[in-house]
């Protein structure tokens, strides 16, 4: 996780979020409700109500004194739905962050094959399709770390398991650590990460 | 001598552009604010921002008088700018600025309120900072809103009478807007033709306006609908 990361955090009627570890991939698994997109958007520093400590990547990004915000974080964040910005289109979408050049952009878009959509709005695409424009828009951002939650939830079996490992791989290939959260603890399959659980309203190592 | 209908439409016309237009900037500010803003004194700024739509229009053109006449410290200093308020065009774009004022920033921040507040936070954590992410996100997700408020505010300076004939009185060619021509017409002896022609060219203007501003509202949600899943 290039140093370690602890999360230490109260939510307002959530209960706490305790997670310490240093794997470059770390997979929490759990109910839907149980916190794990409470806990993805504290680490991306969007979560105001959270109150606690929050270290990554060696800095301190939320105690007591300190709340770095989320554009100076250098966190990937791939919320659930997509949440694709419904008046770009594909390619305006990805190359968002205004933080990679054109042909960075083109060469990701091939790698998750969209590279025949990059004129559609987000409104002509499949949830699969929005879910690889998301992840790329994220990764276009030159994350330091990557966040990732029900990524692969829009997908049916066969092209779950590929994107996931397409995912993997690429995360692999940038040294990028990443969480992921899902309700299924098959989606991290390919990503050897290490495995939490949401337990009883506690997070919990596998 | 009754008014003179058209001299009175563009009147009314040059004065709601006026306000609409110096309207703009600080709507857009306050209806942000009260959209998406976490603040001591919100509700306080709410009641301030909202209040001349609950006051009679008498009472916040006498208000307004209180504030920039010739005898107040405001007034006499911008008279010695050369801007005099009172019974002065500025006086009539000044009412109905006030006066449209609350209904301009309401929808405005309706229009701010439908944009859900997760685009923003994902470019913020795509490295963009505030300032750039509301140039590039709410703000043209809500333009059509905008236009919507634009339109609304438009239509209600164009009608705007009590106030207006307190600060800025009603003078013939000067002051005088559709409201007020159309007042001044009923004691005119001779006044049914120009009564004619201000009801015609008020229910016209204000016509199309609902019209306009129902075809942006429409735009605004199917814009906003985008984004299903």
């Amino acid at each position: 996780m290039g140093g370690e990361l602890h999360v230490d955090v109260r939510v307002r009627d959530h209960s706490a979020l305790l997670i310490t570890s240093t794997a470059p991939a770390i997979g929490v698994v759990g109910p839907s409700g149980a916190g794990k997109s409470t806990l993805l958007r504290v680490l991306a520093g969007v979560e105001r109500r959270a109150v606690g400590t929050v270290r990554a990547l060696g800095e301190t990004w939320l105690s007591a004194t300190d709340h770095v915000p989320p554009w100076r974080r250098g966190v990937g964040w791939v919320p659930q739905d997509s949440v694709l910005f419904p008046h770009l289109n594909v390619w305006h979408n990805l190359s968002y962050s205004g933080r990679s050049s054109a042909s960075d952009v083109t060469a990701l878009a091939a790698e998750l094959g969209l590279a025949a959509l990059l004129e559609r709005s987000p409104r002509n695409l499949s949830g699969g399709e929005r879910q690889r424009v998301a992840l790329g828009r994220a990764l276009l951002s030159r994350p330091r770390l990557l966040l990732l939650d029900e990524p692969f939830a829009a997908l049916d079996r066969v092209l779950r398991v590929r994107l996931a490992n397409a995912v993997a791989r690429l995360c692999r290939e940038r040294a990028l650590p990443v969480l992921l959260v899902s309700h299924d603890g098959s989606d991290f399959d390919g990503f050897e990460a290490e495995r939490w659980t949401f337990e009883g309203g506690a997070l919990s190592r596998e | 001598m009754p008014p003179d209908p058209l001299s009175a439409i563009r009147l009314s016309c040059e004065v709601a552009l006026a306000a609409t237009a110096l309207g703009l900037g600080p709507a857009l500010g306050t209806g942000w604010l009260l959209a998406r803003g976490r603040f001591r004194g919100k509700a306080a700024l709410t009641a301030v921002v909202l209040a001349p739509l609950v006051l009679p229009p008498v009472v916040t053109g006498l208000l307004l008088l209180r504030l920039f006449g010739q005898t107040s410290p405001v007034g006499s200093l911008l008279g010695s700018a050369g801007l005099a308020i009172p019974f002065s065009l500025a006086g009539a774009v000044l009412a109905a600025l006030v006066v449209g004022f609350p209904l301009y920033v309401l929808t405005i921040r309706s229009a701010f309120e439908a944009v859900d507040p997760r685009y923003e936070e994902v470019s913020l954590t795509l490295g963009v900072s505030p300032v750039r992410t509301w140039w590039r996100i709410p703000l043209p997700l809500a333009y059509p809103g905008i236009g919507a408020a634009v339109v609304l505010a438009f239509a209600r300076a164009l009608g705007e009478f009590g106030a207006t004939a307190v600060i800025a009185g009603n003078m013939e060619g000067r002051t005088r807007t559709i409201a007020l021509a159309v007042y001044s017409a009923l004691d005119a002896p001779d006044g049914e033709a120009a009564i004619h022609t201000l009801l015609l060219a008020s229910l016209g203007l204000s016509l199309v306006g609902l019209v306009l501003f129902e075809a942006l509202s429409g735009w605004q949600r199917r814009r906003l609908d985008l984004d299903g899943g």
